[in-house]
């Protein structure tokens, strides 16, 4: 069924297919890959923290586990400098999985602000780790093969890859949320023992949520390292890009499934737009921290949930519907 | 009659406070059995306990012949065991459709919610039935949040009907500032199921005129024990009863 809805997303997903074949320059390339590479890893943490209302500010240690499991496997498997490389992407996405279990296991036994504070204090863990042990380079990092490919074309390849992870990362989110499995999670989120108390396994949904949301993050991390050529560990675990994250997601619309893509392709082109530009790299966070204040202020649940009611005037039809049936409830039985 | 629940001898203990010393509770088949007592003489704790919200530290608690003590809630709930709380408690930011979607997979594995949508055309019907029955199926559409306190009370009793659970826990169900047209609805909805399908009830209520009317037994607590229990009229008798609900209680301890 061709929805109007669902036409605006493959119209819209159809313009950004086509961006690098209208606008070859590799500056801007590079850019809308890197947003497109944000709108996968948000759209895929949302899944997770967005639907079951646990914020995880540990994305980063998926994207640092898929980085280093393709640079450390790019090594010691003396992986050709070619597009033979992209094969270890998904081992990325696998390794990212399995490190979100105990992860999960640890973390999501407690709730709300008690949980984020783990979540970050794990994400350290990760990234001293990072720094400290042998097998990772310690601070000077790791070096992958890099690709001969002419400058011009270089970005084609990794565009198209972000691209199909936003299309997978939104496939799986969209599925996610129709079914009962989605439904389980949204009643974790706005009351979870209510939940245990109507035979939701909440341990079970909460642990597989969160699993599967690292997959793509992983990936994500994983062709970061290829595009880069090397990696740090200050880079790859950043305190900051766990903020981004979750930013992305509040701004857009946290827990809906356009408001992540739409917050991360904003505001990640914006970044690196203003940072091309102006050489002063801290100019984007005094526009950011105008724009969150804006939207917090007057938009909390988003951008996207903010227009929804305003072109649906949900309110209006709600309240007056309410008050219909209060009447027909009082006067039932009399 | 069979006993369908039956609590013995339940103790639990919350720091130095004993919320509950050596309760018993049985609750038949096919009744509609009213728990009451002064506030704070432990019913909520122990409709916690049997639901497997709190584990007790002593005691048992079986349903059908089974030793359930120390199950978790989800675990009690599948096994038929469905409840509402005292302070109403629905999932607000869901539409009040999918609020009933939640409650209709009583024995599903989790593994199968991965892969089934959210909701068959028969659950959708059977919910609507059940919201139609209760009288709010006109919202259906709405978020759960934006209904009045009345309403969440209907939707609440709803959700833990459509699981058709064997033996329904209602926890204060006219509490809070529902006029009396609700009462008396709420009630009326609750004889019905009982005499039409046979669903067994246990009330928790400190409104002594809505229990007596409405329950086949009555138990009462006081102060972490239970009294007595009884037919409403011979509970309404007891000289213990009138003495724990003027506040006569702690002479017959000394």
């Amino acid at each position: 069924m061709l929805t109007k809805s669902r036409l605006v997303w493959v119209g819209l997903f159809a313009l950004l297919a086509l961006f690098p074949l209208v606008v070859t320059t590799p500056t801007w390339t590079s850019i809308i890959m890197f947003a497109l590479l944000y709108m996968a890893i948000t759209t895929s943490w949302n899944m997770f923290s967005g639907y079951s209302g646990y914020v995880a500010l540990g994305a980063a240690c998926f994207f640092g586990t898929g980085a280093y499991t393709v640079a450390l496997l790019a090594k010691h498997w003396n992986v050709p400098a070619s597009g033979d490389l992209f094969w270890l992407i998904p081992l990325g996405g696998i390794l990212a999985m399995i490190v979100a279990l105990p992860i999960g296991l640890i973390a999501l036994r407690v709730r709300r602000h008690t949980f984020v504070v783990i979540t970050i204090a794990i994400f350290f863990v990760f990234q001293l780790s990072a720094i400290n042990a042998s097998f990772t380079g310690g601070t000077a990092g790791l070096q992958l093969p890099f690709i001969p490919w002419s400058f011009q074309d270089f970005n084609l390849p990794f565009y198209y890859l972000a691209f199909a992870m936003v299309v997978v990362a939104t496939l799986l989110s969209a599925w996610v949320r129709q079914t009962r499995f989605g439904l389980q999670l949204m009643a974790i989120r706005d009351d979870e023992d209510r939940a245990l108390g109507l035979g939701v396994k909440v341990w079970a949904v909460k642990l597989s949520g969160f699993v599967m949301s690292a997959f793509v993050i992983g990936c994500a991390g994983g062709l970061y390292a290829i595009y880069q050529g090397q990696i740090y560990p200050q880079f790859v675990f950043n305190p900051l890009f766990d903020i981004s994250v979750a930013l992305m997601a509040f701004l857009g619309g946290f827990g809906t499934l356009a408001g992540p893509l739409l917050g991360a392709f904003v505001l990640e082109t914006m970044q690196l737009w203003l940072t091309e530009n102006y050489s002063s790299g801290s100019l984007y966070l005094i526009i950011f921290g105008a724009l969150f204040l804006i939207v917090i202020i007057f938009m909390p649940q988003g951008v996207v949930v903010y227009v929804k009611d305003r072109v649906t005037k949900r309110e209006d039809r709600e309240r007056s519907l309410l008050a219909q049936n209060e009447v027909q409830i009082a006067g039932g039985s009399q | 009659m069979t006993t369908l629940l039956e609590a013995k001898g339940i103790s639990r203990a919350f720091g130095g406070v004993q919320a509950l010393d050596n309760c018993s509770l049985t609750v038949e088949k096919g009744s509609i059995t009213g728990l009451i007592g002064p506030n704070g003489s432990g019913k909520t704790t122990l409709f916690n306990v049997i639901t497997g919200y709190v584990k007790p530290d002593q005691g048992t608690v079986s349903f059908a012949g089974e030793d359930v003590t120390g199950a978790r809630p989800n675990e009690i709930f599948s096994k038929g065991v469905g409840r509402t709380f005292q302070l109403t408690r629905i999932f607000g930011r869901m539409t009040v459709l999918e609020n009933m979607l939640v409650a209709t997979q009583r024995e599903e594995s989790w593994l199968k919610g991965l892969t089934r949508s959210m909701s068959s055309a028969e659950e959708v019907s059977a919910a609507l039935e059940m919201l139609e029955f209760v009288g709010i199926a006109k919202l259906a559409k709405l978020q759960a949040g934006s209904l009045s306190y009345g309403q969440r009370k209907l939707l609440e009793l709803a959700y833990v009907l459509i699981a058709d659970p064997d033996v329904i826990l209602l926890d204060e169900p006219p509490a809070g500032g529902v006029n009396l047209t609700l009462i008396n609805e709420i009630a009326s909805k609750i004889r019905l199921l009982n005499k039409e399908q046979g669903k067994t009830f246990l009330v928790v209520e400190h409104n002594m005129e809505f229990v007596m009317n409405l329950c086949d037994s009555v138990t009462v607590m006081n102060q972490g024990h239970t009294l007595t229990s009884g037919t409403p009229s011979e509970v309404r008798s007891d000289k213990r009863v009138l003495d724990a609900y003027l506040g006569g209680g702690d002479e017959e301890e000394n």
